[in-house]
Order: structure tokens, then sequence, then C-alpha cells
């Protein structure tokens, strides 16, 4: 059971937490035409890497706060615990938001206001 | 030496011995056996208790019922499993090498009919063709019937292990409780306490457990070690006073380590009161730990290894170094003439024990070719025969081993090179080298590698802060054992953030030998081909060594697949004999060397742990919460059956005297249509939404327009996944500008407020809104029907309830007798309705009140039941009955209330997907059976033609369906393809069991009151 560093609650037992999987997927917005393809990166397509993941817990079981991991799905180690909505600081964090495969995604493109305007 | 026989008649067994051992010799106690009476000593196991009567049979085996006995001492033993206590408390598959004796205590043998003595399942052992390896998976291939009538009513007669206690009340209570430690270590032999002695003397919070009833691990069964120049035994009592004398130490006996998982989270089985005959009503029969540790130290020992040879599972038939704990543990002899057979030093130390102990050596075989050393000395200079370069070919002995075939050997080969000989003896102590305990290691993910060496997998890299010491790391001298475990004792306590050192090394005295086996992984064997004696790997399991060579003939190389396809280390003690023995063949048959062979994953639990201790306290009416209702006490008074939802009990109906379910049902949705009803709603979730955000958040969570509701109105939403699929709906208030309440389905509430906070948190941080759950707040209860509006005024309402002055889908603060109450005009059974939502503590309150006031108004409880009925009757759909995940709006003919206005709702884009949008979805309709009384199943599959062959094409299925009395004829709705186009068709409902298919007709989904004339009473 993992041991898992809250960063309102401090270190808790796995089983206070839910994991919230992949971080940092943004939702496209609605005046963004996408085809259903690209939309499906948003909504269906998840990565599962070997390595350094980034991925959102919720500590369900205690404060319901949901933060970010870079968590190493091999070894289980946490390489770090960072605020939702920041960015990862770690070197392997960040090279594993750099090197995800969804970086250059249409969906992620088109989570981003478009520049005629519209909804922001 | 002192002249120490064996008892001709003492009542504690004609084997035991006068003197010695760790049994008090005050303390005689009598136990039960296979309904015979015997005598035993406190200090006994079963197993030592048994050999000292002189009963070896003990079992049958699992598939071809052989005889067995007893074969090790401890909680590696994979043949001596016996049925413990009686009537509720009978506990199936014990070790009798680890149960201790008490008085009174009852043990049967297992596996076993209609006696041990005569087993008729032993046929299985003629027809050893019939269970090959990979017997179970060929026998899938066989025909369907043949496998269900001909195989598996033998294999469930014949096989399985022991039976669980019939009536499953089990009366005993078991705990589970949790610690932090700073340095666990797991084992309390020498060098579990040395590694103790390190930490402890640190001021580390250390905790030693040991699965054994005293400290002292496998030094407890020799003699001829000697430490800090006492006895092993004297100085491992006052290591122990040591240890127990700092505040700082826990130490646990009889308390197995079975699981190792990540971030160093240990858990223990601890057998508390299993030993006693007066178990004191204040502790549990067992207690399971949950640790987690900043170091862990695994001080686990070894596990001798079998021999392979024809017989070697016969009774009589014996690990070595048990024979040595036998005699020198328990004061038993296991036999009373002997052959020692082995591959390696330890063993020489087996035959000086027996000779001491009076016991006839016939002979020590040895496999290597020039064994040399001081044991060897000195047993040759107690006249015993070494034959070196032989080995054992089969032990014969029908019930208990007789005679024992030897001959010459080609070292290296195996090849018999000499004529066979034979030796008579009653008892065989065989030692084929030693396996590290390398399990626990292993669940936690740490690495392990070859010793071409020692021929035994250790410890190499470690993943948690853990470190293995003395003999599960391969060290197998009692002295480096103990100055491997001091300083890894001050290692773990250092990590731990302690001033540690390692404790002094004590001067150890022990025999000069060699632990390395002979390397010999042939069995050998001088009968023709395919005609060799079965030799046993696994015993549990019945594995032979031709099954593993079958295996391999037949393709299986990869170890894991080996393991699966003869069962070999799949029984319960999880191959802790057999696994090096098994690999050692496959490397021979496949000529690679071991680690390329590879190794099996070591599995949790370590050891069988109870049922009871893994779930503790949580059984029965602790198992889950129960959530009861405010008005809860009247149901149960007033008769009320209950349905689960969720964790919430609900009333399902309420039968009066005489009434069937369906009378039940029947006379309170009549009587609701007719006159009113009352509901308690309480259970449905509730939360309560503010900020200045709310609108805009509560239109980006519905499909539908919040930010236009007008204070005081009430509107019905629905909630999508992002994915546009229906996730949940109810009816959401606005209380203020910036204050909503929001209703959710009951078993939906907690999942609808996690999801809303997830998108606060998330996704739109930006946003000020402030969620609060306040579900158990309210008490409420709902009155429905047409005498709504005259019961809420006989009740004594402040406010009037007339239609222009309460329209429906409003809201208002009001005093109902007294008491400040929400009421809600909203309607699920399409009558006028009114749900009043009371501050919990006045729930019971309101509902006596309301029942007394609308008593002259024929108002009837109803309850789940009937509210599905109701519903029903008007194609209310129910979230997870009418949707299962794969229905959008759409498909449920509710486009209405998707809004095309938003620029953004969440599962808007998903909606617009071609998919979603498809002629042939399944889409929900009504369905109207030809015959009036027939009730479609639910989930029944539609087809057009009932008539068609198999597999018949399947337009979808039936998602509600119930007789309706109002309407004198069923209601159902159903997902179709393409359903909305179809209306008025007919459609057939296959049944099972060559019952007529069901004709229906499909409709309209609303059966009753089309057009919602009755909603304003
Ligand atoms: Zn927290």
């Amino acid at each position: 059971m993992l041991l898992i560093d809250c960063p309102h609650c401090g270190l808790r037992d796995e089983t206070e937490f839910a994991c919230g999987g992949e971080a940092h997927i943004a939702r496209p917005l609605a005046e963004n035409a996408i085809t259903d393809a690209e939309f499906a990166e948003y909504l269906f397509w998840r990565d599962n890497p070997k390595g350094v993941f980034l991925e959102r817990w919720c500590h369900t079981a205690g404060c319901r706060q949901w933060f970010n991991a870079a968590r190493d799905t091999v070894t289980h180690d946490f390489i770090e615990i960072y605020a939702m909505g920041s960015m990862p600081a770690s070197k392997a964090g960040k090279a594993a938001f750099a090197d995800a495969w969804r970086r250059n995604t249409a969906s992620e493109a088109a989570a981003k206001p478009s520049s005629k305007g519209g909804k922001s | 030496m002192s002249k120490n026989t064996p008892h001709k008649n003492s009542k504690q067994g004609n084997m035991r011995l006068d003197n010695g051992g760790r049994i008090d010799r005050q303390k005689p106690v009598t136990f039960r056996f296979d309904g015979k009476t015997f005598g035993g000593f406190e200090g006994d196991t079963l197993a030592s208790a048994l050999l000292a009567n002189g009963v070896h049979l003990v079992g049958r085996s699992f598939k071809y019922h052989r005889p067995r006995g007893i074969l090790t001492a401890g909680y590696d033993e994979p043949n001596a499993l016996v049925e413990i206590g009686q009537g509720n408390q009978q506990a199936p598959n014990i070790r009798a090498t680890e149960a201790m004796i008490h008085e009174g205590l009852t043990a049967r043998s297992q596996n076993r009919w209609p006696s041990l003595g005569f087993d008729i399942g032993a046929v299985n052992s003629l027809l050893g063709r019939f269970f090959p390896a990979g017997f179970y998976y060929k026998t899938f291939m066989f025909p369907a019937f043949f496998w269900k009538r001909v195989y598996e009513p033998i294999i469930r007669n014949a096989a399985g292990l022991g039976r669980a206690a019939k009536d499953q009340n089990d009366p005993d209570r078991y705990e589970k409780t949790h610690r932090h430690t700073d340095v666990l270590i797991v084992g309390g032999g020498v060098s579990g306490l040395m590694a103790a002695l390190s930490a402890g003397q640190s001021g580390a919070r250390v905790m030693l457990v040991d699965d054994a009833n005293e400290l002292g691990g496998w030094m407890l069964s020799e003699t001829n070690t000697h430490i800090d120049g006492m006895s092993a035994i004297d100085w491992i009592k006052a290591t122990a006073a040591t240890l127990n004398a700092m505040p700082n130490v826990t130490v646990m006996t009889r308390t197995q380590c079975f699981g190792y998982m990540d971030h160093n989270f240990l858990t223990l089985a601890e057998k508390v009161t299993d030993h006693l005959v007066e178990r004191p009503a204040h502790l549990p029969r067992q207690r399971m730990w949950k640790i987690r540790a900043k170091h862990v130290v695994l001080a686990q020992g070894n596990h001798e290894r079998p021999l392979i040879f024809g017989g070697n599972d016969k009774p009589g038939v014996m690990m070595a170094g048990a024979v040595r704990s036998y005699i020198n543990r328990y004061a038993v002899i296991p036999g009373r003439r002997a052959v020692v057979y082995t591959n390696n030093d330890d063993a020489y130390k087996t035959a000086l024990a027996l000779v001491d102990a009076g016991v006839k050596v016939a002979a020590i075989i040895d496999q290597r070719p020039a064994p040399s050393s001081v044991l060897m000395s000195q047993a040759m200079a107690r006249n015993i025969t070494v034959h070196a370069g032989h080995a054992v070919l089969d032990a014969k002995g029908t019930r208990h081993v007789g005679t024992v075939k030897i001959a010459a050997i080609n070292p290296k080969s195996g090849d018999v090179t000499g004529q066979p000989f034979y030796l008579d003896a009653d008892l065989v102590a065989m030692s084929g080298g030693f396996t590290p305990v390398v399990n626990l290691h292993s669940q936690a993910r740490g690495k392990i590698t070859w010793d071409e060496d020692q021929l035994c997998f250790r410890p190499s890299e470690y993943h948690e802060a853990c470190l293995s010491v003395g003999a599960c790391n391969g060290i197998f001298g009692v002295k480096d054992a103990m100055a491997d475990a001091a300083k890894a004792g001050s290692v773990a306590a250092t990590a731990a953030g302690f001033k540690a050192s390692a404790a002094t090394t004590p001067d150890v005295s022990e025999p000069d030998m060699v632990m390395r086996p002979h390397l010999l992984w042939k069995m050998p064997s001088d009968a023709v081909k395919g005609m060799e004696p079965k030799a046993f790997v696994d015993f549990q399991n019945d594995v032979t060594a031709s099954d593993i060579k079958l295996a391999v003939r037949e393709g299986y190389h990869s170890v894991e697949h080996v393991k699966r396809y003869t069962t070999n280390g799949m029984a319960t003690d999880q191959g802790k004999m057999s696994n090096i023995n098994a690999l050692g063949i496959l490397s021979d048959q496949l000529g690679k060397p071991i680690p390329e062979v590879g190794t099996t994953t070591f599995r949790y639990p370590y050891t069988p742990t109870t049922f009871g201790a893994i779930a503790g306290r949580d059984i029965k009416g602790l198992f889950d919460t129960q959530r009861l209702t405010r008005m809860d006490a009247w149901h149960r008074a007033n008769g009320a059956e209950y349905e689960h939802v969720g964790q919430w009990m609900r009333a399902w109906y309420y039968p009066q005297s005489g009434e069937t379910m369906e009378d039940a049902v029947k006379r309170e949705v009549k009587k609701t249509r007719t006159h009113a009803g009352i509901l308690d709603a309480s259970t449905l979730g509730k939360i309560d939404i503010r900020g200045k955000d709310a609108a805009e958040f509560l239109d980006r969570l519905y499909t539908n327009m919040f930010s236009t509701l007008k204070i005081g109105r009430c509107r019905y939403g629905l909630m999508l996944k992002d994915d546009g699929m229906v996730m949940d709906d109810g009816v959401t208030t606005r209380l203020g500008e910036n204050h909503f309440h929001m209703t959710t389905t009951t078993g939906g509430a907690a999942n609808v407020l996690g999801w809303m906070e997830e998108w606060l948190q998330t996704e739109w941080p930006e946003l000020d809104v402030y969620l609060t759950s306040v579900t158990e707040e309210w008490a409420v209860t709902t009155v429905t029907g047409p005498n709504a509006r005259k019961i809420l005024e006989a009740a004594g309402c402040s406010v009037s309830l007339a239609d222009d002055a309460f329209p429906f889908m409003s809201y208002q603060d009001a005093n109902l007798a007294g008491l400040p109450v929400r009421i809600f005009r909203i309607s699920f059974t399409g009558e006028l309705s009114f749900e009043i939502n009371i501050k919990a503590r006045h729930g019971m309150a309101l509902w006596q009140h309301l029942m007394t006031a609308g008593a002259p108004f024929g108002l009837t409880p109803y309850g789940t039941e009937s509210m599905h009925v109701l519903r029903a009757e008007k194609g209310f759909i129910i979230v997870g009955q009418e949707t299962d995940g794969s229905v959008n709006p759409h498909d449920l003919g509710m486009s209405w209330i998707v809004s095309k206005k938003k620029t953004d709702f969440i599962g808007k884009r998903a909606l617009e997907r071609k998919s979603m949008a498809l002629d042939n979805r399944k889409q929900l309709v009504g369905i109207k059976t030809e015959d009036p009384k027939m009730v479609v199943p639910e989930g029944a599959h539609a087809v057009l033609d009932p008539h068609q062959s198999y597999p018949m094409e399947m337009l979808g299925q039936v998602t509600s369906s119930y007789y309706s009395p109002n309407l004198g004829h069923s209601v159902a709705m159903a997902l179709l393809k393409g359903g909305h186009a179809m209306k008025g068709q007919t459609v057939w409902f296959p049944m099972i069991d060559g019952k007529k298919p069901i004709k229906a007709v499909i409709t309209d989904t609303v059966f009753y009151d089309p057009k919602g004339d009755r909603i304003n009473g």
C-alpha cells in the first residue's frame, strides 16, 4: 500500500486516496472545431508509460482536495507532489510533461482560446 | 553421552525420550486425533505429539490419495494438514507441525474416504495416467458433457483439501490493528535477536516478530552450538530478557509476517489464543497487524530441500533437519532404524543426534563422491557406515517406509553405476540443501541472484528500505549470520534516524562444516525409462519429477508455464519445499543454467492466513455502514419490508396482515392515485450550492439552463459525463440569487458531489462556488395524490397551496404544524405532490403528524416498489435502470432538455459526435404486452422474429417492467435499436426453459395520464 504525502494532511495510506488518472489533459473549448477523431484524443486516449507518469490524486477520505503527482509506475516512488493547476518542478516531472505524446495533439491545441474571440 | 532412550509404555508416547526437549513434562496434555485419544506435553506441536505416539500417517495426498506423513517441523509443511476444532470452530488445513496442542484439542485427518488407513481414492494412484501434468488443461479440451458428467464429479469427490465448518457462524472474535515502527524485524532466531539488540540499543522503536511459540528459531533444535560460552538456548533466553527490558522494543511470538507491500507496509497475523484451552473473553482469537516500518530486517532463515527419489513421499521419509528438531526440541524419536540421505554436511548432525537418542543409523547415503568433515569423522567414530557417491533409488513400503533401495552413482550424471542393495529402515532423513527464505524480500520487489557456490537464490538488490540477514541472506554459519544481523540492525536504526552501532557479536562455537549441496538435479534410477517410481517434487499438489519432464517434452519451457501446467508450487505451501527442485529439474531438462530458467513470482500471502484475521470485526452489522432515515422506527413498527439502496435501508412496501408483496403494492399504488400516498424520500441526495458563480457552474454541469431559473422555482436537470452519456438526474431549486438546492439520485449522491468537486478544483478553479452535502440534514416526506393539498391544509400549512399561489415546479419556505419546512411542489408520480423538507430531528414528528392529518383523506404509506410502479406508469426514467453509461439524452427521447444556446456544458462536444445521433442507437420506448397480465422480465431481449435461427438478432433489452394495477395491464420500458421509429410494431421476447415467447407492441413510454392533467390535483 502506497504512502502518499497529501499536501494538506501529510503522509497517509493509499486507501484514503483515489487516483484520477493522467494529469494535464487540456479540455478542448467548444468554439474550436476539431474532428471527432481529434476530440477522442481528449476524451478516450490515456497515456500509460513505464516510468515517470504525471497523474492526479484526490484525498477522498481526507481533505477531499485534488493534487498532481509525478510517480514512477515501475518503482511506485513519488518523485514530486504539486498543486493542481501548477506544473511539475522536478527534472523527471518536467521531462515527463514535455515528452508526453499529448503535447502535439489537435485536442490540446483546441483547448486554447481561439484568436477569433468567443468564449475564453 | 548420557543414555536417553524412549519409554516403552509412556502415556505421552512410546517414542518419547526420557530427557531433554522444550516440552513441559509437568504438564501432560490429552488430545484426540481421528477419534483416538493420545497424550502429549505442553510445548508439543500436534506433529511432535503424534510422532511421540508413533503416528506418522496423517493424511492422504491431493491427487493420488497416497498415504502421507509428517515431513517437516515448521510452517513449510506440505503434507500434515489437519482439521482442528469442532462445530463452528472447525478450521481446515492447519499444519500439524505448527499447531500447539492443548488439553481437549480435537484434530482430524483430511482428504481421505472412508478412512485414513483405507482410502478408495488411492486407486487414483494406480490410474497414474489419469492425472498427468496438464491434466486440468487437457480435460477442458474434452466435450463439455464429458467434463460435467464424468470428470467434475470424480475430481470434486477426490480432490480438495480440508472442509470449512458447516456452521459458518464463527463464534471467535478477530481484530485488526495498525502500528508505525522504526524497525521491524521478521524472525526471532539468533539473527533476528542480534538485529534487535543493535536497533534496540539505539532507542529506535523496534518490533521483533516470530511465528513460533518461543524465540530462538532453528537454534531451538540444535544442541551442538554454543554462544558466549552458554548453550544457544541459554543465550537466547538471556537476550530475550535484555530485549524485553527495553521499553522501545516490542517482542511478539506466534506472529507470522505474511505480506510485504509497497512503501514498507507489512501485514502480520498474530495467533492470540489458538493455543489456549480457556480463551479469555477479552482477547481475540487472532489479530492482524498492519505495520508501516521505516526500515525492515528480514531474518527468516532457510528451508531445507527434499531429495528426489522414488517413494520420497512415504510416511517415515522426513527432512533431516526436522528429525533433529523432533529429537532435540520435542524429545521424540521419529523412528528406530534410520537411513540418512544427504548431499551436504548438515545431515550428519542428524545422524549423530539419532545415535545419541538411541536410534540405529543403518547408513548415511551421501551423493558426494568424497565427503569429508569433522562431523563425518564423528559419525564414523560412532560406527555409522557412510556410503559416499551413492543415492537412494526407492523407498519401499505400503503405508510406511520399510526398505530403502540404494546404489552407487556417477556423481555428475546421476547414472546408477553399482549393483543396488537394500537396507531396512523405518525412517529416512533426507537433506537436499538449503533455500534462503527470499519470499517476503521478493514480494517487496527485491531482486534475487543465483548463488552458484551454495546452489540457492539469495537477495541481491533491495527495492524497499529493507535488509535480509543471516540464513535468508545466504549466510549459513551461525557466527557469520549473527555478525551480519548485528550490522543490519544498526543500519536499519540509522536509516530510521537514530544513532546506532552494531551490537558486539558473541563468541560462537559450532560444528565446522559446508552447507553447499552436491550439484545433481537428475534423479538416479535403474528403472526402465518411463517406469521410474513416483518421485515427488511438490508434495501438496502431487507433482512428480516425471510431470515436470513431461511438461518440457510437451513444449512448456518457461518456468511460469511449467508451474501452471503442472501446478507445481501452486498449493497452499506456495512451493516452499518444491520450487528449487522443480527449477533444477527444468534446468537439467532444458540444458540451461538456473539463472536462465528464472524463477516464479512470490505472492501474497507468505503463509495461509485465516479470513477471520483479514476481516477482523468488519463482518455482519459492521461490514458496511447502514444508513437509516429519521422515520425508520415508524417503518419498522408498521411492518415495512426493506430494500437496500446503496448503504441506505429503504422501506420497500408495507404488507398488511395476510398481504403478499403483490397485494401490498397493488393497494399502495391504487390508493395513491385515488386518494393520497406518503413516501419517505429522505435518502435522495441533497447538495447545497452557494457562491457568486453558482448559476454559471450549474449551466456547465447540466445540459439545460439554470442561470435563467427564477428564485423560488425548481427545474429538472440531466447531468452527462464528458462523453455525452447520462450520469445523473434530479431537481434543482433556486433558493436565492447565488444559492441552489440540488437533489440527486439516492445511489448517486456521493458520486455527484465528488464529480462537482472535481470539476471545480481541476477544470474551473476560477469559479466561486461552495458545495455542501446536506443529505443527512433534511428529512424528506412526499405527499402525493389528489388529496395531497387537503392533507397539507389539514396538517396546518402556513402558506396557500392553491395552484396559482404555489404552482408546479416551485418552492416555498413555510410552517407546517408549527415547524419550519421547505416545501417543493415537484412530482415523481404524475399526481399533485409536495416534497416537504424538514430539519432531520423533526422528521419523525412531521411524518406522524401527517399520518394523523391524512387519515381522513385515505393517506397511505408506500415504499420504493410502489414508487417504481408509479413512475413507470408515467414513463419517468431512473438513471442506472433505464441508463447504463451508454445512453445519451437523445436515446431517452429527451432531446428537449439539451440546450442549444449554451456555448459549453459537460458532454456538449461529445453529444455532437456523429455516432451519437445514429438512427440505429438503442432508444427508449414503451412496451405493452399482448396479454395484459404478462409482465416481461427485466433484462429480457427483444427480437422481431422469435422463430429465427440462433444466434438471434437482438434489438435490445427491457429496462423496467411492472404490472400496473391502475391501468390493469403491464407496463415496461426498453432500449431498442432504432426504437423511436418503431412505435406500433410488434416485438417478441424469447424466454428460456421452454416458455413461450412473449408478444408485445412498441409504444410511447407514458402509459398513464399522457396529457399530465393530474399534476394539479
Ligand atoms: Zn489531505
